[in-house]
């Protein structure tokens, strides 16, 4: 029961990018297709998951005074092991994320749930508090991603709904992605009374 | 278990621990995936000469590196079914952008595939089949030696991207740029031979 709650948690109640606002960064950058949004949620979950654990089994071993920077040490040596499974084994994700993986280094997110809640807890509470954060994360960045390839390319997942030619242009660049998290969170805000 | 105090010693010790731990980690993480990221690598490669030569079965027989009038590096690939040219143009709206283009012996464009890219999608990065056979801006069968290929704006024959000029421009650029070092290599006595070829063979 406490996990279910910890994993509803992440996805609802905390939800980075509804109700936290963090990690802006890669939510703007990678979401113009829902599939890129997608691929950087289940990357950024991976790490979280990992770094939520590993940081909760060795946050007594820390002394208070270089914890960021053992933390930081943490994240980096998993996203850059990540970055590399990817080259190997799905080159075709990291041809479209490529750029963005390095980021997840710095993705408050991240270093957020290492402070506000790994570093608190037990490692497996903290698992499920990655799995929570993540799901959320990529849900949010799914739905950002399909609603701008829907209203920008007329296309869900690579699959055509209409002419391209009646998209707006807008909704693929950066301006239309504010424009489309702004009205997402109203409208999350509003029908989940968060 | 207690949390440790945060002194000298042991926050040099905890760090300095985290960090080989960390390094070690990576360096094997490095070493399982070092062969699949060549293989894919060279696969990409095999299957961009492929597909801009129009065959299936290119061998690669030559590799050559020479420098463009801009002083990026232009590879060459002679293959047994012909030559296929990978040059970059850093001046893409996104950034830098990498193509391979494939030439007949008279210097007409066979192929071309768009090898790395950082335009924007929906705009920029049409430009991996919009400059293809049939579409808009097709520029299979131009020969760059008789007219530059240049986009329509600025006199040329081919049509940019619509509101991508930018990178049509820079596309355009490159495949030039491509076509000068074939020409070059394959008639060394012209004014071209000037780029300074650096020989780098590899056979198999």
């Amino acid at each position: 029961m406490k996990y279910i709650k910890i994993l509803w948690n992440g996805i609802l109640k905390e939800n980075p990018t509804f109700v936290l606002l963090l990690g802006m960064c890669p939510t703007l950058g990678t979401t113009s297709s829902a599939i890129n949004g997608m691929s950087m949620g289940l990357a950024t979950m991976a790490v979280l998951i990992f770094s939520n654990f590993i940081i909760s089994c060795i946050k007594n071993l820390i002394p208070d005074q270089v914890r960021i920077p053992s933390y930081i040490v943490v994240i980096a040596s998993l996203v850059t092991a990540l970055q590399m499974f990817m080259q190997a084994y799905t080159p075709e994700v990291y041809k479209t994320l490529g750029l963005f993986i390095p980021l997840i280094v710095v993705n408050c997110i991240i270093l957020g749930r290492a402070e506000a809640f790994a570093a608190k807890n037990g490692p497996v509470e903290s698992i499920f508090d990655g799995l929570g954060i993540g799901l959320g994360f990529t849900i949010a960045l799914t739905l950002l991603g399909g609603i701008r390839e829907l209203l920008g390319t007329g296309k869900l997942f690579g699959a055509t709904l209409y002419s391209e030619n009646y998209g707006m242009l807008l909704f693929v660049l950066a301006p239309g992605a504010f424009i489309a998290l702004g009205y997402l969170i109203a409208v999350v805000k509003k029908t989940m009374k968060i | 278990m207690k949390k440790l105090p945060s002194t000298l010693p042991n926050m040099l010790c905890v760090l300095t621990l985290i960090s080989v731990i960390a390094a070690g980690a990576l360096a094997y993480v490095n070493k399982i995936t070092a062969g699949p990221i060549e293989e894919n690598k060279a696969r990409t490669l095999a299957e961009g000469i492929n597909s801009v030569l129009g065959v299936t079965d290119a061998q690669v027989q030559d590799t050559k590196t020479v420098q463009d009038a801009n002083g990026n590096d232009v590879i060459l690939y002679s293959t047994d079914k012909g030559m296929a040219v990978q040059a970059i143009d850093p001046n893409g709206f996104g950034g830098t952008l990498k193509v391979l283009v494939g030439f007949s012996e008279e210097g007409t464009i066979k192929g071309y595939t768009v090898l790395e890219h950082a335009e924007t999608p929906g705009l920029g990065a049409k430009a991996s089949f919009w400059f293809q056979k049939g579409e808009k801006g097709d520029i299979i069968g131009k020969n760059p030696g008789e007219k530059e290929l240049t986009v329509s704006k600025d006199g040329g024959e081919v049509d940019a991207i619509t509101a991508s000029t930018i990178t049509s421009r820079a596309f355009l650029r490159a495949v030039n740029a491509a076509f000068h070092a074939y020409a070059g290599a394959s008639a060394p006595a012209d004014a071209q031979s000037g780029a300074s070829a650096q020989q780098t063979s590899i056979h198999n």
